[in-house]
């Protein structure tokens, strides 16, 4: 049948099962907004700008497991998306990003909002598409979500211009490709399944390859079977249980006690899905010292990359581990008890928790079971990784490779659209300033986000990495905005509360989760909350801080 | 710091080069020449690269360059595969030298493709090494211009880059 471009392109999502969009209308994608409001059946999302909608299909996609989809105009539309993009990208997240363009006739003129946004964003994408005939549109479309959910998962960028919008060409539906992982062969795992079987403190660590790959189940039979402790990189969270018996906490920067132990004990390390990154392995070269390890990846480039293993397979991590679970025999659960011993103590030298601890202590506590939680970046990403217990995959979505202030609030829009259920976004003053303006979008939406702003009127990470780095110098990380945030959320409709001491913590929290609608909550700690414990950049397992005397 | 060659077959899009070439400036690759034609299949190009590294840096580019959705085939071209260049240079000769830099391109089997009163262009194919002797030859006399296209490459026997295996197919 005969269609315009904007007709097709929506025409194509809808063959993709997409039902949600995020984005912000604009002059050359006029046509688009035309047939997604002609269509009517795709739920667009504007928000404040577009770097929250980037955010938001991020938030939706890490949730939900779909692709998320935003879309943007020309210029400053396409290059407010960057930050978005960059996100998703570091984080291996689908996400098709659409922006229109000039019309051909314009394009290479400096034009009014044009900008060479496929060439902006060739590194921080899988793969983009510029489309400048009508009739490659369909097949594009079909591609970028092909690229988007194949191999290691990522997002893809299709800059059409402004006359493939307007003209007509044929379209017929075609059915979405295939996008199954292949299965991994025994002769891939059999020399790690030897050298697995051969060790004796076997330890698991788990990347968010777990959970793009939907292998939590895998994991779980794998460490149950091998009586493995399990550690997680801040990707990884969720995908084992927090609350199973062999669960030892976040590893890396700031990882547990317990897990900087395990690491340094084990003779095997079985890496699922994780790239090593400098915040987890912080000395490369001596990371894997006095150990065997075993990483399975999809990404080729990922294996031997950052740390060199001694067994690399390459594959889908759900399928590898299928492959290698028959080839090991049950291990007995030694280290398992030391790793459970070194819990207990690490739990039992435990200081009180401070006040922002203890609010995300009780938050977990009280919000419902099915909740999904997004961070932003900097102390309260560390405190929400260490204090609340992660329990499913996909119920955490915090920025990791880029480290991304001001993703929290668009990632909780997104979550709670795609999910449905209530979202706690924990946030700080810092990195809430940066994107506060998607208050407007959560009230408009109405929807269940209960906000926990850590206020410590400064820029806690940065300000930590001066007390320990830079003597003390506080360069402008002491902020003392005089933002009164629970009128700013009354300013903009949403329900503002405060936290000033313990006693507050319940009652405001649970008035904060009854709401259902969107909630800020001022949490007002102290400036001196530090971020515990601390591996420093570049330095072994074994230097691990646990205690810090403040001067 | 040693030399690999790379023999890779890319899309033939508008865009592919630069996808190519802003990977090596992003990952801090160095490298020495790069060369690009269409093949026998005009929807197909051929690149080849020559690196300057070592095994680290070798294994990373070709898989991060695998990785790219418009490169088809990647090949770590073997020492005792096919190399060839093209050289031209422009030296300067009057009737004094005219002579010896023919005989000179004689000894190199180079061609004489331009003759005037004051220069002569010099067209010389072979491995690299070649063209550099030639080049330090060509020197004393005055080396106006040179362009070189950078080494392509292609293996012995039967064996061809598109019967590599691909990456994107394994898993």
């Amino acid at each position: 049948m005969k269609k315009i471009g904007a007709e097709i392109l929506i025409d194509c999502l809808k063959e993709q099962g997409v039902d949600t969009v995020f984005g912000y209308p604009g002059g050359y994608v006029l046509d688009i907004y035309d047939a997604l409001y002609r269509d009517g059946t795709i739920n667009h999302v504007i928000t404040a700008h577009e770097q929250g909608a980037a955010h938001a299909a991020d938030g939706y996609a890490r949730s939900t497991g779909k692709t998320g989809v935003v879309i943007a105009t020309s210029g400053p539309g396409a290059t407010n998306l960057v930050t978005g993009i960059a996100t998703a990208f570091m984080d291996s997240v689908p996400l098709v990003a659409i922006t229109g363009n000039v019309a051909i006739n314009f394009l290479g003129r400096d034009s009014f909002q044009e900008i060479d946004i496929t060439g902006v964003t060739i590194p921080v994408t899988k793969h983009n598409f510029i489309v400048k005939d009508v009739n490659d549109l369909a097949d594009v479309v079909r591609e970028a979500f092909r690229i988007a959910n194949t191999g290691r998962k990522g997002p893809v960028l299709i800059d059409i211009l402004k006359n493939v919008q307007q003209t007509t060409a044929d379209y017929e539906p075609v059915p979405p490709a295939s996008c199954a992982r292949k299965p991994v062969p025994e002769s891939a795992v059999k020399d790690a399944a030897a050298a697995i079987a051969a060790s004796s403190r076997p330890l698991l660590m788990v990347g968010g390859g777990a959970i793009a790959s939907e292998a939590s189940q895998e994991v779980r039979a794998l460490a149950e079977k091998l009586h493995a402790p399990v550690v997680s990189t801040l990707m990884g969270l969720g995908a084992f249980p927090a609350s199973h018996p062999l669960f030892c906490g976040m590893m890396g920067m700031h990882g547990t006690a317990t897990a900087a132990k395990l690491c340094l004990e084990s003779d095997c390390l079985i890496a699922i899905g994780t790239r090593f990154s400098d915040r987890v392995a912080l000395n490369r070269d001596k990371f894997a010292e006095n150990k065997t390890v075993v990483q399975i990846d999809i990404d080729d480039a990922e294996l031997n990359k950052n740390v060199a293993v001694d067994y690399a397979v390459l594959g889908d991590v759900k399928e590898a581990i299928r492959t290698l679970l028959p080839l090991l025999g049950e291990k007995d659960d030694a280290f398992a008890q030391k790793a459970a011993a070194y819990r207990e103590q690490e739990k039992k030298n435990a200081k009180k928790p401070e006040l922002g601890h203890e609010i995300l202590i009780e938050a977990a506590r009280l919000a419902p079971e099915d909740s999904v939680v997004t961070t932003d970046v900097g102390q309260h990403q560390m405190w929400t990784a260490q204090y609340y217990p992660v329990e499913r995959p996909r119920s955490l979505c915090t920025s990791g490779g880029l480290g991304t202030m001001g993703y929290g609030f668009g990632a909780a829009i997104g979550a709670a659209i795609g999910t449905g259920k209530q979202v706690v976004f924990v946030t700080g003053d810092g990195s809430f300033n940066m994107n506060l303006n998607e208050l407007s979008t959560a009230v408009t939406q109405n929807l269940p986000i209960v906000i926990l702003l850590m206020n410590n009127r400064a820029l806690g990470m940065v300000r930590q990495w001066q007390k320990l780095f830079y003597n003390r110098r506080f360069s402008q990380t002491v902020v003392n905005k005089r933002t009164d945030y629970v009128k700013f959320a009354e300013s903009f409709g949403a329900t503002g509360l405060r936290i000033e001491k313990e006693s507050d913590i319940v009652p405001v929290l649970k008035e904060a989760f009854s709401k259902k609608s969107p909630v800020l909550v001022d949490c007002v700690i102290s400036e001196d909350e530090n971020v515990l414990p601390m591996i420093k950049p570049g330095h072994t397992y074994d230097t691990i801080i646990t205690e810090w005397k403040e001067n | 710091m040693k030399q690999y060659t790379i023999s890779a077959l890319v899309a033939n899009k508008s865009g592919v080069l630069t996808r190519v070439s802003s990977l090596f400036s992003r990952r801090g690759y160095n490298i020495d020449s790069l060369s690009v034609c269409t093949t026998e299949d005009p929807a197909i190009s051929r690149m080849t690269i020559v690196l300057n590294g070592d095994d680290y840096i070798l294994a990373q580019m070709m898989k991060q360059m695998d990785k790219l959705i418009d490169v088809i085939k990647i090949k770590h071209v073997e020492t005792e595969a096919v190399y060839r260049e093209l050289l031209l240079a422009k030296v300067r000769t009057d009737g004094a030298t005219r002579s010896e830099v023919f005989e000179l391109s004689q000894i190199f089997r180079a061609k004489i493709v331009d003759v005037s009163p004051e220069a002569t262009i010099l067209e010389l194919t072979g491995k690299p090494v070649k063209l550099d002797g030639f080049v330090n030859m060509l020197r004393p006399y005055g080396l106006l211009e040179l362009a070189r296209t950078g080494v392509t490459a292609i293996s012995r026997g039967l064996s061809c880059i598109k019967d590599e295996a691909d990456y994107k197919e394994k898993i």
